[in-house]
């Protein structure tokens, strides 16, 4: 019995070693972790309207600074539009929390196959249609136009989809309702026509 | 097997005393079950000094003729019992009852593992054995307990599958694999348990907390895989296990080999590969719902009745594609996914598994040693490392394309002992510690904010357990457990979300360093957890026995409780952890009536769980982003009532017709807010018909029908939102439940002796013989998909 008893203290003994051993290890590990590098973050949308017959530019931005995160996007349209007028618009999408900002457009560009930009206004504010396609010949829509006719007050929502399926019935046209895909950016600016 | 037990006889006195008589007395006598009285068949009754021995018939009665008068020592072995050593003194032709006791530790002597607790007569408990789980060869652990009254599964598409007991999953539940507990990021609902069922020889389900060898936060229950016994005598035998099947035009190949001495020294070796296709439902393709599974594990050791160890690894790596129509971009795809009726995305039958996808791999090494002292009890020791590593792929674009999204690595030690005392039959006790070490690691190159943070986590256990018999009728079983649980997270939180959640005003402290945007933060939680069970069984008579018995567990929040916080996009929804959690608290209550006569089974079970600081992950709102909105699901507590009953029933009509009917009904109440709990599985009945005739290649065929019902007590968690491309407000219904539904399946198998050590059996089984549409409530991708159509799988089992 008691040789029994020293044989279970020292394997009591050995384990406790064992234990102390794991905890050693675990204090080696005491380093910060990295900070992680959000590469495909987008958090801004700006488009920039410009009047065909001159005139100072419009600017629809759309700024989440916090991603994911519980800020909502900070909305701006930095003028109203003018009736029965044409403007050319481009769409920029980037990464600001970089510094100098990432610009997205580029890999968007790139990738234009599996990429297309969507524009829907409310109360027929406007009319868009796109200015570029792809090497399909679908269009992209980070070149577009944008028509306005009579006044009126409604929004246009932008919206990026990736993966659509450009040969959907109306898709190409810019009727998002069969477009599929995932969405990437989806900006509502309000808009009013004067 | 009888003859094994031969070489577990360690001895047998003699102390035979001869008188010179005419020896021609007969002793006779029955083999008895100590617990049940049921007559044992199959015993050997054994004389070592006269090398005489009988095995009992059905009714447990064995004679062993010319003995001389005097003192007999026999030994009483059974392949389940406890051997037992009894000295007779005969003086005339002598009757006697002998009581075994049935008794699974007592297979220490022949197999690798003993799962002591689990022989319990006073836990809520189901065996699934060899053959039902070779069946489930091609498929998981959630598959083949489904058959199991009270469990289901919760899944994400058919690969990914969780077992649920009594409704309680994922954390509250304890999977061992061979004696480890297995660490493998068990938080999530989509990580299945990475564990390759053909590794099992039994698989036990126990309800409830009362194995408090295993853990005491086992809320849900404890599943514990074992494999197969060792043979101790010279061998080398084998199986082998081929499977094809239709719907997903998938096979699955496993092969074992086992090699043992007389000695006790063995050695075996198994592997399993299963490779799937896309699967189908029955009017399209679930595109990218493949999979790729490897396993491969290896054991060996010494087996000695005093002394012995095992040495034990296995590797399992799982690919499994994720239904490509599930992946989603905001909150208006999610309401397209929803009310289209078909998966917005599907493809031509295809065996790639594409982005979005997983790939597991999981290891685990484990060295154990056990040693047994006279009369006193029995030692055993064990480290065992795990190591899991997740990849999770998404759709991405440019150079990130084929990056993972989330890439973590768990890494687990693990030290437990126990020591048993066990000389006296009918007052045992056990004792045991554990101390535990886990890290893990979220790999910052993924270019996605992690999901799960680095930790470091610490636990520290006692238990002890006592099992009394106190008389024939009566068991009685009590333990008590200590845990401390230790977690040191280091994790990033944007600013916003900090602030979001009102951490400044009581986790200020915890903030470790500025990064611009977020905070580095170092949150360290310690939880103290006491669990304590106690269990009695009475047994009323021949065919009627009762038990009852109650539960107390706690347990710490898992660091996705603790810590989520995040886009997941497979589910389109923000997961946000809470940092001020504390430990859950269940009182849970049961008992089992059991009726069994010559043809008829029958088990009621029926519980009552209380969880105070319930935990559940559920919609809250939404929030807006640049990519719209996405529903926020929050980490909440609330206190909880589950409440249940489960019913089996086996009924043999002659000897060739079996009627089984299986049904479970489940409630869950939030009592705190007076509604209904997220996520409890449906009312079920499954009831089959059997034929089966041994005479005829062992020939069986099984027409089985499923009836699941729709679960019409669930929480609303419906929202309205704004879809600015159609300029509407929409109700998202991420709450209303499924359809009732009716599933029939059949299976048929017969056994062809090829040589004298060589048994092909072939088995056909059809599930959804009716091909009908369905979806079930607790599968994650109900909103995109229809389940699996009709399916065909031919088996064929080589046993050598």
């Amino acid at each position: 019995m008691h040789t029994l008893k020293n044989k279970y203290m020292k394997t009591i003994k050995n384990l406790a070693l064992v234990l102390f051993v794991a905890t050693l290890f675990t204090a080696c590990s005491e380093d910060d972790p990295e900070v992680v590098n959000e590469e495909e973050l987008i958090t801004t949308l700006t488009a920039t309207l410009r009047p065909s017959g001159g005139g100072t530019d419009i600017i629809l931005k759309s700024v989440d600074l916090d991603g994911d995160g519980p800020d909502a996007p900070v909305i701006s349209v930095s003028a109203n539009l003018t009736v029965n007028t044409n403007y050319t618009g481009v769409l920029k999408v980037e990464n600001e929390t970089e510094s100098p900002a990432d610009d997205i457009t580029i890999e968007v560009l790139e990738e234009d196959e599996e990429h297309q930009f969507f524009f829907t206004p409310t109360n027929n504010i406007a009319t868009v249609s796109y200015n570029d396609m792809d090497e399909d010949g679908n269009p992209i829509g980070v070149q577009f136009s944008l028509a306005t006719t009579t006044a009126a007050s409604g929004s246009l929502t932008i919206t990026l989809r990736h993966e659509p399926m450009k040969t959907a019935s109306g898709v190409r046209n810019g009727d998002i309702t069969n477009a599929g895909g995932e969405t990437d950016v989806q900006a509502v600016f309000p808009i009013t026509v004067q | 097997m009888i003859k094994k037990i031969f070489f577990c006889v360690l001895f047998c006195c003699l102390s035979f005393t001869n008188n010179a008589q005419e020896c021609n007395t007969i002793l006779k006598g029955t083999v008895i079950d100590y617990h049940d009285g049921t007559p044992i068949y199959g015993a050997t009754v054994y004389i070592k000094s006269l090398n005489k021995y009988a095995t009992t018939n059905f009714e447990g009665k064995f004679k062993i003729e010319q003995l001389c008068n005097g003192e007999i020592n026999l030994t009483i072995s059974h392949i389940s019992c406890e051997t037992k050593n009894v000295t007779v003194s005969i003086e005339k032709d002598t009757y006697r009852d002998f009581f075994l006791e049935h008794h699974i530790e007592s297979l220490k002597e022949v197999s690798i593992v003993s799962t002591a607790n689990i022989k319990s007569k006073t836990i809520q408990s189901t065996v699934l054995k060899g053959k039902t789980i070779e069946a489930f060869s091609n498929q998981n652990l959630g598959d083949a307990l489904k058959d199991i009254a009270g469990i289901s599964s919760i899944n994400t598409g058919n690969s990914i599958v969780k077992p649920v007991i009594n409704g309680l999953h994922s954390s509250r539940i304890i999977v061992m694999t061979n004696r480890v507990r297995l660490q493998d990021q068990e938080w999530g609902i989509e990580h299945a348990p990475n564990l390759d069922i053909n590794t099992a020889e039994k698989i036990t389900v126990i309800k409830g907390a009362n194995s408090l060898e295993f853990g005491g936060d086992a809320i849900g229950g404890v599943i514990v895989t074992e494999p197969s016994n060792v043979l101790l005598k010279d061998s080398l035998y084998g199986k082998s296990i081929l499977s094809g099947q239709s719907n997903g035009r998938g096979y699955s190949f496993h092969s074992s080999l086992s090699k043992s001495t007389k000695k006790g020294w063995y050695v075996n070796a198994k592997t399993t590969l299963k490779k799937m296709g896309d699967f189908e439902s029955p009017e399209y393709v679930l595109s990218n719902s493949g999979l790729n599974s490897k396993a491969y594990s290896l054991q060996t050791g010494l087996k000695k009745f005093e002394s012995g160890f095992n040495v034990y690894y296995t590797f399992i790596n799982n690919e499994i594609g994720i239904l490509r129509a599930s992946h989603l971009g905001n909150i208006e795809d999610l309401v397209n996914a929803i009310n289209s009726p078909e998966p917005l995305i599907t493809n031509d039958f295809s065996y790639d598994i594409n982005s979005p996808k997983q790939d597991v791999t999981h290891q685990l090494v484990k060295v154990d040693y056990y040693k047994r002292f006279k009369k006193l009890g029995k030692l055993k020791v064990q480290y065992d490392f795990q190591n899991n590593h997740r990849f999770e792929y998404d759709i991405r674009v440019g150079n990130d394309r084929n990056k993972a999204s989330l890439d973590l690595n768990l890494s687990s030690h693990a030290i437990t002992s126990s020591f048993k005392f066990d000389a006296k039959s009918d007052e045992k006790y056990k004792v045991g510690f554990m101390g535990a070490y886990q890290n893990n690691f979220a790999n910052p190159n993924t270019g996605i904010k992690r999901l799960i943070p680095d930790y470091d986590k610490y636990d520290l256990g006692f238990f002890t357990i006592g099992n009394f018999i106190l008389n024939d009728e009566t068991t009685l079983d009590v333990g008590f457990r200590y845990d401390f649980n230790a977690i040191n997270a280091k994790k990033f939180y944007s600013k916003s979300r900090w602030e979001e959640r009102n951490y400044e005003l009581d986790f200020s402290d915890l903030i470790i360093g500025d990064f611009n945007t977020q905070w580095l933060v170092n949150p360290k939680f310690q939880f103290h957890n006491i669990s304590a069970s106690a269990g009695i069984s009475y047994q009323l008579n021949d065919e009627n026995s009762v038990l009852f018995n109650y539960g107390l567990s706690n347990r710490a929040p898992n660091p996705s409780e603790l810590f989520s916080d995040g886009l997941h996009h497979s589910a389109a929804r923000i997961e946000l952890g809470d940092l001020r959690l504390q430990q859950e608290t269940s009182n849970r209550v049961s008992a089992n009536y059991r009726f069994k006569s010559a043809n008829t089974s029958i088990l009621v079970e029926v519980f009552f769980n209380d969880i105070r600081n319930f935990m559940y992950l559920e919609a809250t709102g939404t929030e807006q982003t640049i990519r719209g909105a996405f529903p926020v699901w929050e980490h909440k507590k609330t206190n909880a009532n589950l409440f249940g009953a489960d019913f089996s029933l086996t009924q043999n009509i002659g000897s060739h017709f079996i009627l089984k009917n299986i049904s479970s009904f489940i409630r869950g109440k939030d009592i705190k807010n007076d509604r209904n709990l997220i996520d409890i599985p449906s009312a079920k009945t499954l009831n089959s018909i059997g034929y089966t005739l041994e005479k005829w290649y062992d020939f069986s065929a099984v027409i089985e029908s499923e009836y699941v019902f729709r679960q019409n007590l669930f929480p609303n968690n419906n929202f309205e939102t704004y879809i600015p491309t159609t300029d509407t407000t929409v109700l998202v219904d991420v709450s209303t439940t499924p359809s009732s539904y009716h599933l029939l399946n059949f299976n048929s198998d017969a056994t062809f002796k090829l040589s004298e050590k060589t048994n092909l059996t072939v088995g056909l089984t059809v599930t959804n013989i009716l091909n009908i549409n369905y979806r079930e409530n607790l599968n994650r991708l109900r909103f995109f998909a229809d389940d699996l159509g009709r399916n065909y799988t031919l088996q064929l089992k080589l046993n050598y």
